[in-house]
């Protein structure tokens, strides 16, 4: 089991907190000129996703968390399962709901995808910042209407509903931003 | 490779004129300026504070001899005033290792300065003007470190035991390592950083004053009240500016302290650190009753100039040394 001290923490480290694994967002120390140091830390924990602050006594050690990052093709889900492969080694990954979280409606079979894996396990996907989805139910447009006017709903052809311009039409390919949900452009087939 | 300085010209500039400020602070007092070594071959026994060393080669030592680079410049300070110098400043790097962030750089300078015939509370007085006069600031607050305690955590500090400070550490979410704490003052440091600190001082400055006996460092311990130290601190806008005592001049009672320090490395997994056995024989021949403050100028330059780093008010910081 690899420890680390506090001297050791900086952002993006990677350690076990309440038996989760965990990331440091933000790292300080409060160092008084006669007395004992701290290490005032923000952390996200990666399975809950919630983020709290921490007060560590400097010197203190935490365990590692066996946590690494790798980028993985989407191939399908099974309705329980979501599979994924390394393009490379061909080997291939399956990840449960928990770690799919509300990213299934961005997921494109072929996409590239970061997956978190934690002792070996997936628990977070990530899908890439901007995919193309294609238009399979929204109002028809206005006569005239631009961009800009307000927008309105469209279905995709995942589930995901991001809101489009009016002169978006059913069968149009989107690009749409995953991390705000937002549409970006039309993409021109 | 970025070698530009971590402070803009401009920055520099207005430190230049803030330190000016200082030494004529002290010239119109004839607090007469000193300069004494860096390097020292002992070092403080605190267990807080981890220091450089180096190595000297040379005439007297051909096989090397270990020198420690000051933490601050207390030591020889104490022995001129033991050699009769009357009131002394001195600007000076200090050096702290493991120490960096937003108020830290492992070298920093430091004003220190002692005055005979003063006790803490005469030093509070004075250190209040130099306040006011380089910050622009209004007369300071100050309050006892019993009262800040009661004020703002409602809990005595020189009565509370470890098993009252533990809950109330842990009902403030103050870390895991608390509920199994067995060090009473970690736990008064800890309320005192994240609880208290960052509510005072926030308009004007405050300076707290008699701390625990078992944070005395090198203060005495108060005549009127064995529980604290004649110590204070200057708190203002969340920065811990200064920390002077009533000093002690007690020799046995210094050596012990080193030696009791030292134990304390030795229980924490440290090194013992060498006395400075000349400071000790100083105070043997005698220290006149005074008292010592020591001022972090790169924080006082950063509460003059609204700065909120350190980097920004120093040359260059460690990253581009």
């Amino acid at each position: 089991m690899a420890t680390v001290s506090t001297n050791e923490f900086k952002n993006g480290l990677k350690f076990m907190l309440d038996g989760e694994p965990s990331t440091i967002l933000d790292n300080e120390t409060v160092k008084p000129g006669k007395g004992q140091a701290f290490n005032r830390v923000k952390v996200r924990k990666l399975i809950s996703g919630k983020v709290l602050e921490k007060t560590f006594k400097s010197g203190e050690t935490v365990e590692v968390a066996d946590v690494m990052e790798c980028d993985l093709d989407y191939l399908y889900s099974d309705g329980e399962f979501w599979h994924f492969m390394n393009a490379e080694t061909f080997e291939q990954i399956a990840a449960d709901a928990k770690a799919i979280g509300d990213n299934e409606k961005w997921l494109v079979e072929q996409d590239s995808c970061v997956i978190t894996l934690w002792n070996g396990s997936p628990i977070i996907v990530t899908p890439a910042n901007f995919v193309e989805l294609e238009v399979t139910e929204t109002d028809p447009g206005l006569k005239g209407d631009t961009a800009g006017t307000g927008g309105k709903p469209a279905t995709l052809i995942t589930g995901a509903v991001v809101r489009v311009p009016l002169f978006i039409q059913i069968g149009e390919i989107i690009k749409v931003d995953t991390r705000s949900g937002e549409y970006v452009s039309r993409v021109s087939k | 490779m970025n070698w530009q300085p971590s402070a803009s010209i401009a920055t520099l500039k207005q430190r230049a004129i803030i330190l000016a400020s200082v030494r004529d602070f002290f010239a119109q007092r004839d607090v007469m300026e000193v300069d004494t070594p860096a390097m020292s071959q002992a070092t403080v026994t605190d267990v807080h504070l981890q220091t450089f060393n180096t190595t000297f080669v040379g005439p007297g030592a051909a096989n090397g001899k270990t020198l420690y680079l000051q933490t601050s410049p207390e030591f020889h300070m104490k022995r001129l005033l033991c050699a009769g110098s009357g009131a002394i400043f001195q600007i000076c790097k200090s050096f702290r290792n493991e120490e960096s962030g937003r108020y830290h750089n492992p070298e920093f300078t430091m004003l220190e300065w002692y005055r005979p015939g003063f006790n803490h509370i005469d030093l509070m007085a004075e250190m209040d003007v130099l306040l006011q006069q380089v910050l622009n600031t209004a007369p300071s607050d100050s309050m006892s470190y019993q009262q800040a305690f009661i004020e703002h955590l409602a809990i005595d500090p020189l009565t509370a035991d470890l098993e009252q400070l533990r809950q109330l550490a842990m009902s403030h979410d103050l870390g895991d390592f608390v509920a199994t704490e067995q060090d009473h003052d970690t736990l008064l440091q800890l309320l005192f950083c994240f609880k208290i600190e960052p509510k005072i001082g926030l308009e004007r400055p405050i300076m707290i004053y008699d701390f625990p006996a078992s944070q005395a460092a090198l203060a005495q311990i108060s005549p009127a009240d064995s529980r604290v130290a004649e110590r204070f601190e200057v708190y203002y806008r969340g920065i811990e500016l200064a920390n002077g005592f009533h000093e002690l001049a007690d020799s046995d009672e210094q050596h012990d302290r080193f030696k009791i320090d030292n134990q304390k490395r030795v229980a924490a997994g440290l090194a013992p650190q060498p006395i400075d056995l000349h400071l000790i024989a100083a105070l043997n021949a005698g220290l006149p009753d005074c008292a010592g403050v020591a001022l972090g100028i790169d924080r006082l330059i950063m509460l003059a100039l609204d700065q909120t780093h350190i980097d920004q008010v120093i040359a260059f910081e460690v990253q581009r040394s």
